[in-house]
C-alpha cells in the first residue's frame, strides 16, 4: 500500500506532486477563457485606443488611479442608476492591463466618458476639492504643466500590436482595420502615423469630440492625454442598439 | 558556552539568517510606517504631494514593503534557519545564499524607487516593471536552488513538515510570478511594458496571482514558519501528524482555485466565479486544519500563555488566521460579496490576515530566533509584552474601523429613498467614512509603535550578544 512516508523521503517526488496539485486550478479556470467564444460578448463599437487616448491611459496606470477607482460596473440596480449599463467583457478586450480595480475609494469610472465637460475634468484633476468638497483625491495639477512625451508612442502601439491589439503597421492590416472599424478609426490605429495622429487629436479632437482638452492650445500636455482617455471611457458601445437581455446569455 | 556557540556557527550558516532577520525588522518599520502615512492621506488628503508622493504612487510601496520587504525577509530568514535545523546540515551554497540576500534587497529598493517615479505595470501586488520582474526571477531560482539543495543533503531521511510548506511556497510563487508577469516591453531601453493578456483573461490571471500570493506567500510559507516555531517555543511535538498531511495537500490544491472570488459580478464569466466561490468555501477546512494543529500543539502547556509573551504572539496569530480564513469564505459568497466588494471591508479583511496572522507569527518567530542567532538572551521580555498589547490593540482598532466603514459604505451605495432614487450621492458616502479613516490611521500608528518597541528590543539583544562574543570569558557558563 502507498504510504505518505515515501513522499516525505523523496524531495523530487514531493516537488512533482506539488506541481500537479498547484497547477490544476489555474489550468481549469484560465485556459478555457481563451477558447470559449461566449467569454467576450459580440458587440459593435469597441475599438483600440487612439494614440492620444493610449498615452492618457498610460498616465492613468502610472498614477495608480485603479487603486481607488474601479472600471467595472456590476449588474445591480443601484449601480445602473449611479453609473449606467453594467460593464461588458468586450469593453476591456483591448485593455493591457485590465483596470477593473478592486476598491472604490472614489466612484467607478467605467462610463465616466462624456458625463462631464473637458473643463470640469481639468478643474477636478487640478483641485478635486474645488469641484467635490468631500473628495479625498490627490491634486494632479502637475499634469497640466508636464508636456506629453509622445516620441515613443509608435513603439508603444507596436508593443501592444504584439500582444494582439489590432494596430496596423502595413497596408494589409490597415485595410482590414478599415473593414472592421471604418476609415476614420482605422487611420487613428495606424502605427506609421501615430505621432501625427496624436497631435491632430490633441488639437482638433476626434470622433465629434472637441480637441484641446486642457484648454491651452499652445502645447500638448499630459492633462490633454488623460482627459482624452477619461472622455472615451465607456462610450464606445451604443447600448440603445441592443435589447435589455441581449447580454444576459453571455453571463 | 562559547565553545558551543562556535560549533553551532560552523555547523550552520547563521550569518545569512541574521542579515535577513535584521532586514525583516527594517522593512517592517518602513513598510508599516508607509501604511500609516497613506492611511493618513485618505483621512487628510492635503498630505498628498504631487507628483511623487500621491496615494496612487505610494500605495504599492506600502504593500510591496510589507509583503516582499518584511514578509519576504522574514521568510528568507526563517526558511534558511528551519531548513538547516530540521535537515541538520549547513545551508547549500553560501555564496548563492548571499546573492539571494543582496538581490532581494536590491529588488525592494528598485521597486520602491520605480513606483515613486511612476513606473507601474498596473496590476496589484505585481506593480514591478519588467526589468525588476526579471531580477526577481533570477533571485527566486537561486532561492529554490539553495533551499532544495539543502533539503537534498539532509542528514535525516524524513523531510520535516515545515519544509513541505516552504517548498510549495517556492514553487507556487515561481509559477504565479511567471504567469502573471508575462509582458511585452515597449523597447529594451525603457522600463515600460504592456501585459500580454487583456480584459477578462488578464483579470483572471491577475487574481489567480493575487489570491495565491496571499495563499502561498502569505499563508503556506507562514504555516511552514508556524510548524517549526510553535512546537519549538511550546516545547511540545506538533499536535497531529496525520492532520498536517491532509491539510497540507488540501490547502495546496484548493487555494489555486479561489482567485475568481475577487471578480464576482464582474464581466468574468459566471462559471469561473462560481467555481472560485465553491473552492473558497471548501478552503475553510484545510485552513482550520492548520489552525487547529497549531493551537492544539499547546495542549498540556496552556499555562505558557500566561508566562510567555512569545507564545502569546503565536497563539493569537493562529487565532487571527482562523478568524480571517472564516471571514474570507464568507466574503466569497456572491451575496455577501455584492455588499463587501469595492469597500473597506476587503481592506480590513486583508489586514486581519496580514497584521493578525502574518506579522504576529513572524514576530513570534523572530523573538524566538534572534537570541539564538546571536547566542544570547532576549534583552527584555517585558517589552515583548508591551509590543504584544500594542499590536493587538492596533489591529483591533484597524479592523473594527474597516468593518464599520466598509459595511456602512456598501449599504449607503445601495440605499434607495421612497421614490426609488439613490438615497446618497457618492460624495456623501466618502464624507461618512472620514471618522473611520482617522480611526484606522490611529490603529496603524499603534501597531507601528509596537513595531518600534520590537526593533529597539532586538537591537539591544543583538548588541548584548555581540558584546558577549567580544568579551574575554564565557560568563554565562
Amino acid at each position: 500500500m502507498f504510504k505518505h512516508d515515501s513522499i516525505e523521503k523523496n524531495v523530487g517526488l514531493m516537488m512533482v506532486l506539488m506541481m500537479l496539485a498547484i497547477s490544476v486550478g489555474g489550468l481549469v479556470e484560465i485556459i478555457p477563457l481563451f477558447f470559449i467564444n461566449d467569454t467576450i460578448e459580440k458587440v459593435d463599437g469597441v475599438r483600440p485606443y487612439t494614440p492620444l487616448e493610449l498615452r492618457g491611459r498610460d498616465i492613468y496606470v502610472r498614477e495608480g488611479c485603479f487603486l481607488c477607482h474601479s472600471q467595472m460596473i456590476r449588474p445591480f440596480r443601484d449601480e445602473q442608476l449611479r453609473y449606467g449599463h453594467y460593464s461588458l467583457a468586450a469593453e476591456s478586450q483591448y485593455d493591457h492591463p485590465f483596470q477593473w480595480g478592486s476598491k472604490r475609494t472614489g466612484p467607478d469610472l467605467a462610463r465616466v466618458g462624456k458625463k462631464y465637460s473637458n473643463e470640469w475634468q481639468v478643474a477636478h484633476l487640478m483641485d478635486p476639492q474645488s469641484m467635490v468638497p468631500e473628495s479625498v483625491m490627490p491634486h494632479y495639477g502637475f499634469l497640466e504643466k508636464t508636456p506629453l512625451d509622445y516620441s515613443d508612442v509608435g513603439d508603444r502601439m507596436a508593443a501592444l500590436r504584439l500582444t494582439g491589439v489590432p494596430y496596423s503597421s502595413n497596408q494589409a492590416e490597415y485595410d482590414s482595420n478599415v473593414k472592421q472599424f471604418g476609415e476614420d478609426v482605422a487611420k487613428m490605429l495606424d502605427i506609421r502615423n501615430a505621432q501625427k495622429n496624436l497631435v491632430d487629436q490633441a488639437q482638433n479632437g476626434f470622433g465629434g469630440a472637441p480637441g484641446n482638452y486642457d484648454g491651452d492650445a499652445s502645447n500638448i500636455t499630459e492633462m490633454d492625454a488623460l482627459v482624452a482617455y477619461l472622455q472615451v471611457l465607456g462610450t464606445m458601445v451604443d447600448f440603445k442598439k441592443y435589447d435589455n437581455d441581449q447580454f444576459v446569455k453571455y453571463r | 558556552m562559547a565553545a558551543v556557540g562556535t560549533a553551532t556557527i560552523e555547523q550552520y550558516n547563521y550569518d545569512i539568517v541574521r542579515k535577513f532577520s535584521i532586514m525583516a525588522l527594517f522593512w517592517a518599520v518602513i513598510g508599516m510606517a508607509m501604511g500609516v502615512f497613506i492611511a493618513s492621506q485618505l483621512a487628510w488628503p492635503f498630505l498628498n504631494m504631487d507628483p511623487w508622493f500621491t496615494f496612487g504612487r505610494l500605495r504599492p510601496i506600502h504593500t510591496g514593503g510589507v509583503i516582499f520587504g518584511f514578509g519576504g525577509c522574514a521568510l528568507f530568514a526563517t526558511s534558511y534557519y528551519v531548513v538547516q535545523r530540521t535537515c541538520q546540515t549547513r545551508l547549500f551554497a553560501d555564496g548563492l545564499a548571499s546573492f539571494t540576500f543582496w538581490g532581494w534587497q536590491l529588488i525592494i529598493v528598485l521597486a520602491a524607487s520605480s513606483y515613486v517615479l511612476g513606473y507601474s505595470q498596473g496590476k496589484e501586488y505585481a506593480e514591478m516593471e519588467w526589468p525588476i520582474d526579471l531580477l526577481i526571477t533570477v533571485v527566486w531560482v537561486a532561492y529554490i536552488a539553495v533551499f532544495v539543495g539543502t533539503v537534498m543533503k539532509r542528514k535525516q531521511p524524513h523531510i520535516y513538515v515545515a519544509n513541505w510548506f516552504y517548498i510549495v511556497f517556492l514553487l507556487a510563487v515561481a509559477l504565479l510570478h511567471l504567469g502573471n508577469g508575462l509582458a511585452v516591453p515597449v523597447s529594451l531601453t525603457t522600463m515600460k511594458s504592456y501585459p500580454l493578456f487583456s480584459g477578462a483573461q488578464d483579470a483572471m490571471i491577475q487574481w489567480w496571482y493575487g489570491h495565491n500570493a496571499v495563499g502561498f506567500f502569505l499563508t503556506a510559507a507562514f504555516l511552514g514558519m508556524m510548524y517549526y516555531y510553535v512546537p519549538k517555543q511550546a516545547g511540545r511535538p506538533i499536535y497531529s501528524y496525520r492532520l498536517s498531511i491532509v491539510h497540507f495537500w488540501a490547502l495546496s490544491f484548493m487555494y489555486m482555485w479561489a482567485g475568481p472570488h475577487h471578480l464576482h459580478w464582474t464581466a468574468l464569466p459566471d462559471w469561473v466565479s462560481t467555481m472560485g466561490a465553491t473552492f473558497s468555501i471548501m478552503l475553510l477546512l484545510p485552513s482550520w486544519g492548520g489552525m487547529i494543529n497549531g493551537i492544539m500543539t499547546l495542549s498540556g502547556a496552556w499555562d505558557k500563555l500566561r508566562t510567555d509573551p512569545i507564545m502569546r504572539f503565536m497563539i493569537v496569530a493562529l487565532s487571527f488566521y482562523g478568524m480571517s480564513t472564516f471571514e474570507g469564505p464568507m466574503m466569497s459568497l456572491k451575496d455577501v460579496n455584492a455588499l463587501s466588494h469595492y469597500t473597506d471591508w476587503t481592506v480590513g479583511h486583508v489586514h486581519s490576515g496580514a497584521l493578525g496572522w502574518v506579522a504576529m507569527i513572524s514576530f513570534g518567530a523572530l523573538y524566538h530566533m534572534i537570541p539564538r542567532l546571536w547566542d544570547t538572551k532576549l534583552y527584555s521580555t517585558k517589552l515583548v509584552t508591551v509590543h504584544f498589547w500594542l499590536a493587538t490593540i492596533g489591529i483591533l482598532l484597524y479592523i473594527t474601523a474597516m468593518w464599520i466603514s466598509g459595511i456602512m459604505q456598501g449599504l449607503m451605495w445601495r440605499a434607495f429613498d421612497d421614490f426609488g432614487n439613490l438615497q446618497y450621492s457618492f460624495a456623501e458616502t466618502v464624507a461618512a467614512m472620514h471618522p473611520f479613516y482617522v480611526m484606522r490611521a490611529l490603529g496603524g500608528l499603534v501597531f507601528v509603535s509596537g513595531m518600534l518597541v520590537m526593533a529597539y528590543n532586538c537591537w539591544m539583544t543583538i548588541s548584548q550578544g555581540k558584546a558577549a562574543e567580544a568579551g574575554p570569558a564565557p560568563v554565562a557558563a
